[in-house]
């Protein structure tokens, strides 16, 4: 049961028309996207496509030029990833911020301790952190043996899920993802997937990074496309299909340029990179 | 830890059970310090007459506090990721500062003692500073100040008294007082304990406490085990690390006030490789020199298996010529047994 945006609430992130220069290079020109409360907003494209640039924008890392970023229906302009934390926007990076040897407890509360006492006796409270991190953690699903293991022995996937609770636990109201299943197995790809979905029907705006449409198309509510900083596609899910979506994405065109390179190079195999470009509708 | 238990849909305990309190044990970092110790207390009670007179547990005890009292700072740093190689000289250049302050401008010997707190602990400020602006290895720094100071030590010394020692403040105002604070000898029932064997294990505590209980020690961990993503949910980095080289030159000051009070005049050569005795004791006592990873009270075991092997040697009436090959043995051996134990904790068991 997905908890679905209602007509006339502003959406959780809303970009118009955003873009972003670095100097005289253009990363990022005129975007735009929604994310709604209980919805996933999927930003797929190849390496280089500006899918960093955008997320650095919505986290708070960098300032755009252009256009117009709302928050809530405000319109708002970060100078830090604190401020964008501030407004409930909290980002699971790739290498996940998490110390291997530390306790899976501790690093849930990394950063953000609760103490008890006063003076000189203000302490960890440790019964409660234990508690609340094995808590938070069964409530998105993840049942850990123990709390008090090192998190480096928790597998990707886990560990993945584990900073994903983390920020929903710090009060984020929109999640942004950056490519999660990306170093991630089929198995453990689908259990990080499942609490993407997880995190969606508690309610939050997610903007889920990825290369991969089989992992995005499966739980994606809209899906935006970029190359080479522009936008080549804005869908709801009703108006494309995974195989559309992989065309577009993959750049069939682009496949069958290649094909024609390796064929006039003679290298085996082009033949088949052809049928894929065919397979993939951008040759006929 | 009680109030999650009486959730009935956690079938989590079941599976803790193969955890037995055993394995939980092994999995401390100060266990193999622990056994090291033992082993080592049986041999010397074995093959020396001498070692078990309990006029020898207290020398035992007083050349452990000797070393264990930098250890415990030396090893805070270490779990913080980063080596102070100045921290043998800096107790030299402490006791030195707060006696000449004190002979030469004949004042009492607590302005002597005050004015070498300050010094001292700007001191491990400038280590700080200095690795978190310069972004060098710590080990390169610490590696650069120790020389320094070595040399200043000397300098300054035979520059002032003429004197590659500095002359007796034994009948100066306020030694005595001074004198019970930090290096008060008491007899307990025939047997003479330092004061300095006290406040180690205070100092020991309260790491331990810091470490374990508070949000500081959540940092420290956190800072030597990675450092970026410490910083990337909110751990002050740079703050931490300062503060943890302030608190090696904490110890130094306190440390250099007890040879100073103990001995009445202090040698500026005095100091040179101690250095490598502190993060010896830390590293026998479970600290990883990548760190992320030890415990004060190992780093106390540590300390405690120097002072057995420095003076067992003796009373087994062997040539203490041997002492160091042992101590780098058991530096390897310890080293070992870390890299097993960090193998274990990070790939599961």
């Amino acid at each position: 049961m997905t908890a679905r945006h209602e007509a006339g609430r502003p959406s959780l992130v809303e970009l118009t028309g955003v873009g972003k220069r670095y100097g005289n290079v253009i990363a990022l020109r005129d975007i735009t996207l929604q994310v709604n409360a209980g919805e996933i907003t999927c930003v797929l494209g190849d390496n280089g496509a500006g899918k960093s640039t955008l997320i650095k924008i919505i986290a708070g890392l960098h300032r755009h030029d252009e256009g117009v970023f709302r928050v809530d229906g405000r319109e708002v302009a970060f100078g830090s990833p604190r401020e964008a934390l501030e407004h409930g926007i909290a980002t699971v990076y790739q290498d996940l911020a998490v110390v291997p040897l530390m306790p899976v407890w501790r690093n849930f509360f990394l950063g953000s301790e609760k103490r008890k006492g006063s003076g000189p006796l203000k302490r960890l409270d440790i019964g409660f952190m234990r508690g609340t991190a094995k808590e938070e953690l069964l409530g998105m699903g993840i049942d850990l043996r123990d709390v008090d293991q090192p998190i480096g022995t928790l597998s990707g996937g886990e560990r993945q899920c584990v900073a994903i609770a983390r920020a929903v636990y710090f009060g984020a109201k929109i999640l942004i993802l950056d490519e999660p299943t990306a170093a991630l197995g089929v198995k453990q790809a689908g259990v990080v997937l499942r609490y993407v979905v997880q995190a969606r029907e508690r309610g939050l705006g997610v903007v889920f990074i990825s290369h991969n449409p089989h992992h995005a198309y499966p739980v994606g509510d809209r899906f935006l496309i970029l190359k080479r900083g522009r936008s080549i596609g804005y869908h709801t899910k009703d108006e494309i299909t995974l195989d559309e979506l992989t065309a577009q994405m993959a750049g069939g065109a682009e496949l069958d340029q290649l094909a024609h390179e390796l064929e006039s190079a003679g290298v085996k195999g082009a033949p088949e990179l052809r049928e894929e470009a065919r397979d993939l509708g951008a040759s006929d | 830890m009680s109030q999650t238990i009486e959730r009935p849909s956690a079938p989590s305990d079941e599976r803790l059970a193969a955890r037995s309190p055993l394995r939980k044990l092994l999995g401390r970092p100060e266990i193999g310090a622990l056994v090291g110790a033992v082993v080592l207390f049986v041999f010397f009670s074995l093959v020396a007459d001498a070692f078990l007179r309990a006029s020898s547990f207290s020398t035992v005890l007083y050349s452990s506090a000797s070393m264990g009292i930098m250890a415990v700072s030396v090893s805070l740093l270490m779990i913080g990721g980063e080596f102070d190689l100045s921290a043998g000289v800096m107790v030299t250049t402490s006791a030195l500062i707060a006696s000449m302050f004190s002979y030469q401008l004949t004042l009492n010997v607590w302005a002597g003692v005050a004015i070498s707190l300050v010094v001292t602990l700007a001191l491990g400020f400038l280590n700080g500073l200095l690795y978190v602006k310069t972004g060098l290895p710590s080990f390169i720094v610490t590696l650069g100040t120790f020389f320094m100071l070595a040399g200043l030590n000397l300098g300054f010394t035979k520059l002032i008294t003429h004197n590659v020692a500095t002359p007796s403040i034994e009948d100066m105002d306020g030694f005595e007082q001074a004198r019970s604070v930090f290096a008060a000898n008491w007899t307990i029932g025939g047997v003479q304990v330092n004061i300095s064997v006290l406040w180690w294990i205070v100092f020991v505590a309260i790491a331990t406490w810091l470490l374990l209980r508070t949000r500081s020690g959540n940092w420290i961990f956190a800072v030597g085990g990675s450092a970026s993503s410490a910083r990337a949910v909110g751990v002050p980095v740079t703050r931490t690390k300062i503060a943890l080289f302030m608190g090696v030159s904490f110890t130094a000051w306190f440390y250099g006030m007890h040879i100073l009070f103990n001995f009445k005049s202090v040698q500026s050569g005095e100091g040179i490789g101690n250095e490598f005795f502190y993060i010896i004791c830390a590293v026998v006592g479970g600290c990883l020199l990548t760190g992320g990873y030890g415990s004060a009270i190992g780093a106390a075991i540590g300390a405690f298996i120097w002072g057995m092997t420095s003076n067992g040697i003796v009373y087994a009436e062997w040539n203490p010529d041997w002492f160091k090959f042992f101590l780098g043995a058991m530096l390897l051996a310890a080293t070992v047994v870390n890299l097993v134990v960090r193998r274990r904790a990070e790939a599961g068991q």
